[in-house]
């Protein structure tokens, strides 16, 4: 039954569904409305009915009080003659017709006096002489020989009336449900084809193409609206699920690395035959293991301090204090490496946060420093030294500086980490702070690639930032790379 | 990267067996509330090797029982345990009068752990994983805290002496200047004279720092200081234990 499971389709669909009820919903309106709107005419014709035939009565109550019976029926018989004439009929006391325009009135109508209050049925005299059944309303009085008179007027015309006002109204439903149908298949296929193309689409994401985007036919309705809404949370999604994919391509390669060195320093460490060789190959394995739990616990924490569950123990801490018990706790390192440290802290600024997260994030930054700062560009080095060497003959370069600074900045208080190495190009920066990313590819350097990440998720978690810039923005050879973690302003 | 092999002790198959080389852990009796009973096992082998008796309970309620019976001068509580978990056994064991100083073992392993943990009434943190020779190290100098009180005014090993309130320190007699950070190290390291310290037992108790410093830091304090402390003298004093950390011993 395609015809069938078309409509059953058809009827499946909202925007069907939705403009049938709406269409109902009108009809019934329009319905009420036109049935009040008859209602109300015919009462009002009634009304009208009612005051003339009213008027009528008293006339002929009159003529009968003026010259009796035959005054009566003088009259009556002058008003029947007219055209379109009302119904006028003397009755005996038991109801016989005696005279009228009238051939025959259903029975009871003259028992009461007063109005008859419902249309009655009666026969009347047409021009060609036949019977013609009708319905009537009116008036009937009792005269003191007790007969009786009715004045009444045909109903024919407000049943007229209400015939036309409905088939009015049939004609109108008719071209409605029409119309409604006509609308239906323009605006239910329609919608149907554009749900159809966007179910379609989202099966294919669904199966695992995340590059899949719904279709915007670009008219900005409703449709394309939730189109561009649903495919800018794809693209999110597709970029998440690509830095998840990256990360942990890149644990996987982290982790088979360290763990490949590890098991070739344990089958030295069997096949050593001296005992020395044996004990140097065990120690190295533990070195290694340090580094792969070293790499573990920062992921752990990235992961934890992105999850915010350490952000309830926030308090004012110090953070000139903290970072010159940083810089002091560095300095013999930073010195080893053939650098300087160099503080610049501005005593007693405070800033809300975790003291330990903190301190680990100003600990990273100084350690990438004394990797990286004292790196010597290769190609430039000797051009730069000549034309240093041309400037100043006979003074010793000073070693590079690591420079920890605390400051109060535009939106915050700031600490800063600046070396004078080869630095990090402006299109690296969102880059480095990525997990295991490291500029250096050949790896020289130990490290986890976390550093700047954990940095980051840490400056998240205090709602400040942590901004990369040059420490010498003229030095195309050495710009050296300055970490700076912005604070959010304290509350006054 | 250990700066200073050639006062690193080398004795022994076992680096933290070389670490309790004198160390006054005779006699010490331990309790392990471990669930994991292969981590559990090779714990209390290794402290047995170490000369320690370590007894085990595998979940928080025997823990408690075993913990409030008997009398041990050290407990290792993990705190994820079956029954009752770790933090509770220690509150409740706090609050039955028991003093032992108590480490806690966790897996969670994180700043914000280690301030509960301390919190619920435990004397040391170690997350979880932790080199064994760390966990030993810090299991002597809690045993040996509580058997010991600090109430020297002056620690001596060999000829070198501290003074812990006109902060001098002399070495046969001769003065040696040391910096503020430099005179805590020493003081930390004389306290705890012939057993192993570790660097992050260093980090935390001279540093104040609860977190991975990524390089040597500690290594270069303590050579600097070794150098100040050692470079007129013959004798060295001031050890490197290899894969564990340091020690200050008058071997002679």
């Amino acid at each position: 039954m395609p015809v069938k499971s078309r409509l059953g389709v058809l009827f499946k669909s909202t925007a069907v569904r939705l403009s049938a009820l709406y269409i109902l919903l009108f009809a019934l309106c329009a319905a009420f409305l036109v049935f009040y709107v008859t209602g109300l005419s015919e009462r009002i014709l009634n009304n009208q009915t009612r005051e003339s035939l009213k008027e009528e009565v008293q006339e002929i109550e009159k003529a009968y009080e003026r010259g009796g019976v035959t005054q009566l029926l003088r009259t009556m018989e002058r008003r029947a003659r007219q055209p379109g004439a009302n119904l006028y009929v003397i009755a005996g006391p038991n109801g016989e017709i005696v005279a009228g325009n009238v051939a025959s009135v259903q029975p009871g109508v003259f028992d009461e006096e007063g109005w008859t209050g419902f249309p009655f049925r009666y026969e009347r005299y047409d021009d060609s002489g036949g019977v013609k059944r009708h319905l009537a309303t009116a008036h009937v009085f009792f005269l003191d020989n007790g007969f009786r008179v009715l004045v009444g007027r045909d109903l024919g015309e407000p049943s007229k009336l209400r015939l036309l006002v409905r088939q009015a109204l049939m004609v109108a439903l008719l071209i409605m449900g029409i119309g409604a149908v006509v609308i239906w298949f323009a605006i239910g296929r329609n919608a149907l084809k554009r749900i159809d193309r966007v179910s379609a689409a989202s099966q294919k994401i669904t199966a695992g193409d995340l590059s899949q985007r719904l279709p915007v036919s670009g008219s900005g309705d409703e449709f394309d609206r939730l189109s561009s809404s649903l495919n800018g949370m794809l693209g999110r999604i597709e970029q998440l699920n690509e830095g998840l994919r990256q990360v942990s391509d890149n644990i996987a390669h982290d982790l088979k690395t360290p763990l490949t060195r590890l098991r070739n320093k344990a089958s030295d460490a069997l096949s050593a035959v001296d005992e020395s060789a044996k004990h140097a190959a065990l120690e190295a394995i533990i070195v290694e293991s340090d580094q792969l739990i070293r790499t573990f616990n920062a992921l752990l924490m990235i992961s934890r301090v992105e999850a915010g569950s350490i952000a309830a123990e926030l308090t004012d801490i110090d953070l000139s204090a903290i970072a010159a018990d940083s810089a002091e706790l560095y300095e013999p390192v930073v010195e080893e490496a053939g650098q300087q440290m160099v503080c610049d802290i501005a005593p007693g600024l405070s800033v809300r946060g975790n003291r330990e997260l903190i301190g680990q994030a100003i600990s990273n930054l100084i350690d990438n420093a004394i990797k990286y700062g004292a790196i010597k560009p290769e190609a430039s080095k000797s051009e730069a030294s000549d034309s240093e060497a041309a400037q100043s003959d006979g003074v010793v370069e000073p070693p590079p500086a690591i420079t920890v600074r605390v400051a109060r900045g535009a939106s915050g208080v700031e600490i800063s980490v600046s070396d004078q190495g080869p630095g990090v190009p402006a299109d690296k920066r969102a880059e480095v702070v990525k997990r295991f990313v490291r500029l250096d590819k050949s790896r020289s350097k130990p490290g986890t690639g976390l550093g700047l990440s954990l940095v980051e998720a840490i400056m998240a978690l205090h709602g400040g930032q942590l901004v990369l810039s040059d420490t010498r923005s003229g030095d195309e050879a050495a710009p050296g790379l300055t970490a700076t973690m912005v604070f959010p302003g304290m509350k006054p | 990267m250990i700066t200073d092999e050639t006062t690193a002790v080398q004795s022994g198959e076992t680096g933290w067996t070389d670490a309790t080389a004198g160390a006054n852990v005779a006699h010490m009796k331990i309790l392990v509330i471990e669930d994991d009973l292969e981590a559990a096992a090779y714990m209390t082998k290794a402290f047995r090797e170490a000369g320690i008796v370590a007894d085990h309970a595998s979940d928080g309620e025997s823990g408690l029982f075993m913990g409030s019976e008997n009398t041990y001068d050290v407990m290792v509580v993990d705190r994820m345990l079956p029954r009752r978990d770790g933090l509770s056994v220690i509150t409740e064991l706090r609050k039955r009068g028991v003093d032992t100083p108590v480490l806690i073992l966790s897996a969670l392993g994180q700043v914000d752990d280690r301030v509960t943990g301390l919190r619920a009434g435990g004397d040391d943190y170690l997350p979880k994983p932790y080199a064994f020779s760390e966990l030993l190290a810090r299991v002597e100098v809690l045993g040996r805290r509580k058997g010991k009180p600090e109430q020297d005014m002056v620690y001596r090993v060999g000829d070198l002496e501290l003074d812990r309130l006109s902060h001098e320190v002399k070495r046969a007699g001769k003065d040696v200047l040391l910096q503020p950070r430099e005179f805590r190290l020493l003081e930390y390291l004389m306290k705890n004279a012939g057993q192993v310290v570790t660097r992050t037992m260093l980090l935390e108790n001279v540093w104040d720092y609860h977190f991975d410093p990524q390089t040597n830091v500690i290594d270069v304090h303590v050579s600097r200081l070794r150098s100040k402390i050692e470079k007129d003298f013959d004798r060295p004093l001031l050890k490197t234990v290899r894969g564990a950390g340091y020690m200050i011993k008058d071997e002679g």
